[in-house]
């Protein structure tokens, strides 16, 4: 039952309950309590009162916190929480994390627009928007307890101070822990305001900062961490697909009354881009989707080669009418004329894939009467917190409970809800029995959405001392921001600089991948700067000093990765060092050291330093282990991965074609040197995998004098350049 | 349809399912061992690995019908008794995962090396665990969690 009231007497809950949710308004920061016994109730309040629950407290003194983000292994489930907790001066070991309830209106951290709120898992953004929520949230927590603390005690507030989950009174030599306090507390009549001001200073963090395991990996090592492809629901069916490999094209089943009658088979669903096959279980729907025989029609992406289009790519890029102008600075034609010297280079950016560890999947569980859902996922969340379902079913979005579930990888895939959609599409079919959606890896890469296939050309000048006054860099592609992100160059002191964007159009489903379009684009931007260093016989550590003298914090990180790596030092015989500035939110220069097996013309990559500016670093481990992964992320990437399209057809179906990183080729070493900050933090997640194209290119430039400008860098476009 | 009696973790489950369903299907959405991942279902990313008698094998390319109730079946739930193997305990010091989804096949091939070779080489260590993909880019962690893992197991008289 749900109260009428939620005003209804607090102590009353209080009494019955050992544990009370603690509610904070996220404007106004109304704190409320309320008994967690009912968590419908606890939903209903919070969307009423628009107050948001972001902790629970027991008696006995365990807390649950609320993690409004995903946790796809960047470690929202651990940071988060930690800011709260740091702020509430709680006792980190009694802590636990739950996801919180997918309602963006109360637990959204600052939408794209001013005003709007968002639940949604992308750009690194997480630790940067929900710093200061949560750390209000927590010290407006901790008010409530010291308020309710000096009135059991007959004390003046201020007397009182916490630490460690107790509260102290030290005039009375007085102490008692959070839990005890749950049957006191009180709600103060005003609140008073927690302003930025009222929160601590970084220098007196006790948690933020510190080495603090990650809260969720011991279910990681035990096999119990749930994600979604895990749920399994009694009078579960499965579903699969199959959506062909040509992008856009329509299916006609031309053996359904065969696929009917196979075993398990329940039904068959013609979606405009797929046949969709329900079954009993997941193997006779897979059984029956290896049986189907599908006419398809052509479609936009038809007429697509992946590998002849460059040629195209190359006449747009060379028409004199420019595309969308993304950045203007100067007159860069102006400074090309006066320009003592001039560069012009192509860059050529292949598909590549998520490829995350989790085939996509779902369960979804439409209700009988159609007018409510439940959904398992794991998902990015979306500028849609439910996921696109209130849509497809017609029915109001908080009809729909989402359970968000770990992610097996995201890396921008799981921030598109086409798996979603479709498994509420065949769940309908079934309602009430839940489905369980699932996509093969061969379904994964053939109808994935891939970072899109670009080229820049990059055309730039210097004067006759060397000094680099124009740059102008086109980018031309398919996917608006998915090509043009990452092309300015706010850290550099350039006077006359250009970016601009030329569209595409190749019919092709497209995506964020990690790091969207930095990749590409610092990958030009990078090589070229090392480009001109080399033809000028400058060394590029100090062609990039020059050019980052007004940028001081971009500076630290170039100057601290150059004594990480003793950038002047000197290195084995067959190797070189490459470097690379990329900002991402945060800023980092990253250096490597390769060798090349000159016969077989595979890169080995032995080294890498980081040097990085995140403001506070609020998880420093979590932070290197994004670092590692970002850069073992960009290897794999940069080195070995391409999706090829012939005809419009995918040609990767599975890791033997589409082949990923392997332990055998990782580096002996990836060291991050995080620079002290006390800056806002800023996002770490897609900082370090852009470096890698332009370090490692940069640094075979200066091993064979021989620019790398396509990737992947695969062993044999290595050979054809080395023999070129 | 068929039935079949498997030994999973020391017990005994007795499924029915058409003869050449994979063994991870089984696993997995049959009798809820959801620990074993599915990631490919050709062998080639490892996130399936589970131990038949000891010996790393993968799920997902293994028929039902190829797996006698004798043989003892250790998926990652059944490792140890309290997520307290050597390996995962290594694994939580170095704070390994990242997404997790790979984890499950990581510590078991890891556990499958060092019972095979308690002391095994950098490079040794690196080219055992080389078939186990993992798309988080944890290798570096990995390694050093295996390494942890092989000094801290106890040592076994030879
Ligand atoms: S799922 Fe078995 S090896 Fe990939
Ligand atoms: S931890 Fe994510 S795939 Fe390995």
């Amino acid at each position: 039952m749900e109260p009428s009231n939620p005003n209804i007497d607090r102590r009353q809950f209080l009494k019955t309950s050992s544990s009370v949710a603690l509610f904070i308004g996220a404007s106004g920061l109304l704190p409320q309590l309320v008994s967690c016994s009912d968590q419908k109730q606890m939903a209903t309040l919070a969307r009423t009162e628009s107050l948001t629950a972001w902790v629970r407290l027991s008696e006995d003194g365990e807390m649950t916190v609320y993690n409004p983000a995903a946790e796809m292994g960047q470690g929202s489930m651990t940071s988060l929480p930690l800011l709260f907790a740091e702020e509430m001066d709680a006792d980190w070991s009694r802590v636990r994390v739950e996801f919180a309830p997918q309602e963006a209106e109360i637990y959204g951290g600052e939408g794209w627009r001013p005003g709007t709120k968002l639940m949604f898992t992308v750009g690194s953004r997480t630790t940067n928007s929900y710093y200061t929520v949560m750390r209000k949230a927590g010290a407006q927590a901790r008010h409530v307890l010291l308020y309710s603390a000096a009135k059991h005690w007959d004390v003046p507030l201020n007397e009182l101070t916490t630490a460690n989950g107790v509260v102290t009174h030290a005039g009375s030599k007085r102490q008692m822990d959070y839990g005890s306090l749950v049957p006191l507390l009180e709600l103060p009549d005003p609140l008073a305001e927690i302003e930025e001001g009222d929160l601590k200073h970084p220098k007196e963090f006790q948690l933020v900062g510190k080495v603090i395991p990650r809260t969720e990996i011991p279910a990681k090592v035990d096999g119990s961490a749930q994600f979604a492809i895990d749920i399994r629901l009694p009078d579960m069916v499965y579903g699969v697909m199959e959506r062909g490999n040509l992008h856009g094209a329509t299916p006609t089943l031309t053996n359904e009354s065969e696929i009917r009658t196979m075993d398990g088979v329940l039904k068959i669903v013609t979606l405009p881009y797929a046949i969709g096959i329900i079954a009993s279980s997941l193997e006779q729907a897979l059984e029956a989707k290896k049986h189907l025989k599908i006419d398809w029609s052509t479609s936009a992406a038809s007429s697509h080669n992946s590998q002849e289009v460059y040629e195209v790519y190359e006449k747009m890029a060379s028409k004199t009418k420019p595309g969308k102008i993304l950045i203007q600075k100067g007159d860069v034609a102006a400074a090309m004329k006066k320009a003592s010297k001039t560069y012009t280079a192509d860059f050529r950016n292949d598909y590549v894939c998520h490829a995350q560890m989790e085939p996509l999947n779902a369960v979804v569980q439409v209700a009988a009467d159609l007018q409510s859902a439940d959904v398992w996922v794991g998902s990015q969340q979306g500028p849609d917190t439910k996921l696109g379902v209130p849509t497809i079913l017609g029915i109001p979005p908080e009809k729909v409970n989402v359970h968000l579930q770990y992610l097996g990888g995201g890396f921008g895939r799981r921030s598109m809800n086409d798996f979603v959609e479709e498994c509420t599409l065949l769940a309908r079919e079934v309602a009430p029995r839940p489905l369980k959606l699932m996509w093969t890896r061969e379904d994964d890469f053939t109808y994935g959405a891939f970072r899109p296939l670009s080229l820049q050309r990059i055309e730039a000048g210097t004067d006759s001392a060397g000094r680099l006054i124009s740059f102008s860099h086109c980018v031309v592609g398919d996917g608006g921001n998915l090509v043009a992100s990452g092309a300015a160059n706010d850290h550099y002191d350039i006077p006359n600089q250009l970016a601009e964007w030329r569209e595409a159009s190749n019919g092709i489903r497209l995506k964020h991948w990690r790091a969207v379009g930095h990749g590409p684009n610092k990958f030009a931007i990078e090589c070229t700067i090392d480009e001109i260093a080399h033809d000028q016989g400058i060394d590029p550590v100090a062609f990039r000093r020059k050019l980052m003298s007004d940028s001081p914090r971009a500076l630290a990180t170039l100057e601290k990765a150059a004594e990480l790596s003793d950038w002047n030092g000197v290195t084995l015989p067959g190797r070189a060092k490459g470097v690379a500035f990329v900002e991402h939110g945060s800023l980092g220069t990253g250096i490597c050291e390769i060798s090349i097996d000159r016969d077989t013309g595979v890169i080995r990559v032995h080294n890498f330093w980081i040097a990085l500016d995140a403001g506070v670093v609020v998880h420093p481990d979590n932070v290197r282990a994004q670092m590692e992964g970002g850069i073992l992320m960009g290897m794999s990437s940069v080195l070995k991965e391409q999706i090829t399209i012939e005809k419009g057809r995918v040609q990767q179906k599975n890791f033997n074609t589409y082949e990923l990183l392997r332990m055998q080729e990782i580096p002996d070493t990836i060291e991050t040197y995080l620079i002290d900050s006390e800056m806002h933090p800023e996002g770490v997640g897609e900082t370090a995998t852009p470096m890698v194209a332009c370090a490692i290119a940069n640094a075979f430039l200066k091993l064979t004098g021989k620019p790398l400008r396509h990737m992947p860098f695969t062993p044999d476009r290595v050979l054809e350049v080395l023999n070129s | 349809m068929p039935a079949y009696t498997l030994t999973v973790n020391g017990k005994v489950h007795r499924v029915e399912v058409a003869e050449g369903t994979s063994l991870l299907w089984v696993l997995r959405e049959h009798l809820g061992f959801t620990g074993t991942k599915y990631g490919c279902g050709i062998a080639l990313c490892g996130a399936c690995v589970i131990h038949i008698d000891s010996q790393p094998v993968r799920a997902c390319v293994l028929n039902i019908e190829a797996v006698s109730q004798n043989q003892s079946i250790t998926t990652i739930e059944g490792l140890s008794e309290s997520g307290d193997h050597p390996v995962q305990r290594a694994w939580i010091e170095a704070q390994a995962p990242q997404c997790g989804y790979c984890q499950s096949g990581q510590i078991m091939q890891a556990a499958a090396l060092l019972e095979s070779n308690p002391n095994p080489s950098r490079q040794e260590i690196k080219s055992y665990m080389s078939s186990v993909l993992c798309r988080c880019g944890t290798y570096m962690r990995i390694l050093k969690a295996v390494e942890l893992a092989a000094e801290q197991q106890p040592q076994k008289e030879s």
